[in-house]
């Protein structure tokens, strides 16, 4: 029972990261209906700008953890929005209404390139970061001595992670920007006619979902303590997983699907093999699609001839 | 007009000082076990001024009227000091170098059209009729290079590198080849071709350690084997469309490259399987100086000098073989009905069903072929290298073969050679740079999607014809005299 509880806080700390990343995969699918295979790449991004910026905050002596935190996490967001930004403009504005798998063929080439760039001006090694937030709150303690225990660091990622959720669902649902994103999702020439800048709406989507990506990476950052250049490509699969078994094209699915995975991983690593947890995410990938294609809150799509 | 370009490239500019700040401004160090950032400014404001530079080039030279000249004398002034000049880090020289020409080949473009820009159209035809000429050329380009790849190891100047380029070239080109079945035919996006590759290259190993059966006899039983997990995959997955199906091939190479590095009493492991057996002469003879007892050496049996290479040629004829089954097949079935299916599924996938064509058995016959071939492939490369881990078969391994097909023009059998001597051939003769290859790889593939989105070589030859038989050039000029 405690380790039970204890895999669950952990599950929901790590469905809350790819929650985060998968909202991004599923309002670009959404609108443009392309998988950006370069998302993963961008939470890479965003986890080895909050390296740097936790060390540069420490060579300047912001050593105060909640300010330091705020502020990385502010920087982080603008870079990997300007990321986010760059590569829709680069490798697929152009492609906008081209060739149906000519999209999906240059963001693989994107995520290629990103992937060794970092490589190449960060090096290939191992990023160790200290911990930042090392406290624990111990709930529960088993007679032989196990210890159900949440961290400030797991409270901080959940609550964060609601806070934006709920800010984000009030930015789709209450602002200008909102109502273009969802009209667009609609009808994209129909909204382009009605006087809605369909590439300037688009471009904020990408930003935005390159913003949280970037949240994630700061969050795995501190959660984990290590990072590399290839973390982008495996969270980015699962990531897409969240987004497809939530139903893709559906925030609140999103979220749901990346809490799915999350606990699904804590809890295949826990009962049984650590080594195939990815074969259990990629498993539940495979058998979502096949069975409900449509995710658990998406809608039918309609095959139009 | 130059005040708004100017306020462009500010822009640019301003958006890569952004890019290149954290990234490549400050980088993250190790040391005494710590890690620290170290500034590396200078290669920032530099990329900063090249890309502001790029970015004021291609626009004063695209635009109509624009100072085309200049441009190019200062793109190739920039090109000059590229070498002249110290860069901080090669990669930057390179940029320097790569951009210069870029833009200096834009200038020119502009001058030779005389107005300003070629619109896309125009740029997209001008394409489409190299495609056309070079498919023409290509009835006689083929059979010249088959004799000159059949005469390759002959040549006096082939030595052992060349020979071994020539094997991994071929390698992909057949690989190349198979993927374009799924592909090119069938129009199936499949991002997880590596794992036939992988289950004929473990098949092979495995049986050939385990039952001591020799090459020729594991051979088929590698393309039987990968051609059965088609068909497994197959069965789930070809219920999906595009991008879902494209991502969940994905992620059954990836269940397979997982499986093999965990499932270590059978695999091996991550440590991979080594000394995997040779092929042998046909099993006439064995490729060694001093044979074990019974068996025949190569060398003695033609009374040859024993010499390592001969068993590298002889490889290199196997693969030739298996690479020139491939194509011949591929250029056979388009002429049957499995291939005008696929052909057709591709083209209207909702009229093929409303005429009866079994949408599900048609794929998975192209999957199933397909994936034989990749598990040939892999067999001859478990043969070759002697050494197979799960290493060899990650994703940058299907990247790379989708690149091939997609790079070239899909469903074009000369494309895919192309695009084999590009993606695998260039990289090769610039090993010097081989920290940068994938980089270059990633870009490429962005790059000419974006400039030519159906291939470098993509021309669609319709495979059945109402009047008689006409030369590519001519269709193209149709085409065009019809749009």
């Amino acid at each position: 029972m405690e380790y039970f509880l204890q895999q669950l806080i952990n599950g929901v700390t790590l469905g809350a990261i790819y929650g985060l990343v998968a909202i991004g995969y599923t309002m670009v699918y959404g609108i443009i209906g392309m998988i950006n295979f370069a998302h993963g790449e961008i939470y890479m991004i965003g986890a080895f700008i909050s390296v740097i910026s936790f060390l540069v905050l420490g060579a300047v002596g912001i050593t105060w953890v909640p300010l330091a935190v705020v502020i990385v996490l502010l920087v982080t967001m603008l870079f990997t929005a300007v990321y986010g930004w760059t590569i829709e403009r680069i490798a697929y504005r152009p492609l906008r209404g081209s060739f149906r798998l000519a999209p999906l063929i240059s963001a693989i080439g994107m995520s290629i390139f990103l992937q060794n760039y970092v490589q190449l001006v960060q090096g290939a090694r191992v990023k160790p970061v200290p911990p930042v937030i090392p406290q624990v709150i111990v709930l529960m303690e088993r007679a032989d001595g196990f210890k159900v225990a949440i961290s400030y660091l797991q409270i901080i990622i959940i609550v964060l992670t609601i806070v934006l959720m709920a800010g984000f669902t009030l930015i789709i649902q209450h602002t200008a920007l909102g109502r273009a994103q969802r009209a667009c999702e609609q009808d994209m020439k129909m909204a382009g006619l009605l006087g809605v800048d369909v590439d300037r709406t688009i471009s904020q989507t990408f930003v935005i979902g390159a913003a949280l990506a970037g949240v994630a990476g700061v969050m795995v950052t501190m959660y984990y303590g290590v990072i590399d250049f290839y973390i982008g490509f495996i969270a980015g699969i699962k990531a897409f997983t969240a987004a497809v078994l939530g139903g893709i094209g559906s925030l609140p699915g999103a979220m749901l699907g990346g809490l799915t995975i999350g606990l699904i991983e804590a809890f295949w690593s826990a009962y049984f093999t650590v080594e195939y947890k990815d074969v259990a995410t990629f498993g539940i990938l495979v058998l979502v699609l096949i069975f409900r294609p449509t995710g658990l809150l998406g809608r039918p799509e309609i095959e139009k001839v | 007009m130059l005040r708004s370009a100017l306020r462009d490239a500010a822009l640019a500019a301003m958006v890569a000082l952004l890019l290149t700040m954290p990234l490549i401004g400050l980088r993250t160090v190790e040391s005494n076990s710590r890690l620290v950032v170290e500034p590396h400014f200078i290669d920032v404001a530099v990329t900063v001024a090249l890309v502001f530079l790029g970015r004021l080039g291609l626009t004063l030279a695209g635009a109509a009227k624009g100072p085309a000249w200049s441009v190019l004398a200062a793109a190739l002034t920039v090109v000059g000091s590229g070498w002249l000049l110290p860069f901080p880090t090669q990669a930057l020289r390179w940029l320097a170098v790569a951009g210069g020409i870029l833009v200096g080949l834009r200038a020119l473009v502009a001058l030779r059209a005389r107005h300003g820009t070629l619109t896309e159209a125009e740029r997209d035809r001008r394409m489409d009729r190299i495609g056309a000429r070079l498919q023409d050329a290509s009835r006689l380009i083929g059979p010249v290079a088959v004799i000159f790849a059949l005469l390759l190891p002959l040549l006096p100047f082939a030595d052992r590198a060349l020979i071994d380029l020539g094997i991994l070239l071929l390698t992909y080109i057949m690989l190349g080849w198979g993927l374009n079945i799924v592909v090119g035919l069938a129009g199936m996006l499949d991002l997880g071709y590596v794992a036939f590759y992988a289950v004929g290259a473990y098949s092979y190993a495995l049986l050939a350690q385990t039952f001591g059966f020799g090459f020729w006899l594991c051979l088929p039983l590698a393309g039987l084997f990968a051609s059965i997990y088609g068909l497994m995959l197959g069965f789930p997955v070809l219920r999906l469309r595009g991008d879902y199906f494209a991502i969940v091939t994905l992620a059954f190479a990836e269940i397979v490259r997982i499986v093999l590095l965990n499932w270590a009493w059978f695999t091996n492991g991550p440590i991979g399987i080594s000394g995997i057996p040779r092929p042998s002469f046909f099993g006439l003879a064995v490729f060694a100086k001093n044979p074990p007892e019974g068996a025949i050496a190569f060398h003695k049996l033609f009374g040859l000098e024993f010499a390592q290479i001969h068993r590298i040629i002889f490889l290199y004829y196997i693969i030739l073989a298996l690479s020139l089954v491939v194509n011949f097949f591929t250029l056979r079935i388009r002429r049957l009905p499995l291939g005008r299916a696929w052909e057709a599924l591709r083209e209207d996938e909702i009229a093929c069903t409303a005429l009866g064509i079994n949408r599900t058995t048609i794929r998975l016959a192209a999957f199933a072929i397909a994936g034989m071939f990749g598990g040939f492939a892999g067999a001859f490369f478990a043969t070759r290298q002697g050494f197979i881990s799960p290493e060899s078969f990650s994703f940058i391994e299907s990247a790379i073969i989708l690149a091939v097909v997609v790079l070239g023009g899909m469903g074009s059998q000369v494309g895919v050679v192309v695009a084999a001597l590009l993606v695998v051939g260039l990289p090769e003769a610039f090993r010097e740079l081989a920290q940068y290859r994938m980089l270059a790889f990633g870009a490429g593939m962005v790059v000419i999607m974006l400039w030519r989105p159906r291939g470098l070589l993509a021309h669609r030859e319709p495979t059945i014809l109402m009047h008689p038989r006409r030369s590519a050039c001519q269709q193209q000029a149709d085409t065009e005299a019809r749009g």
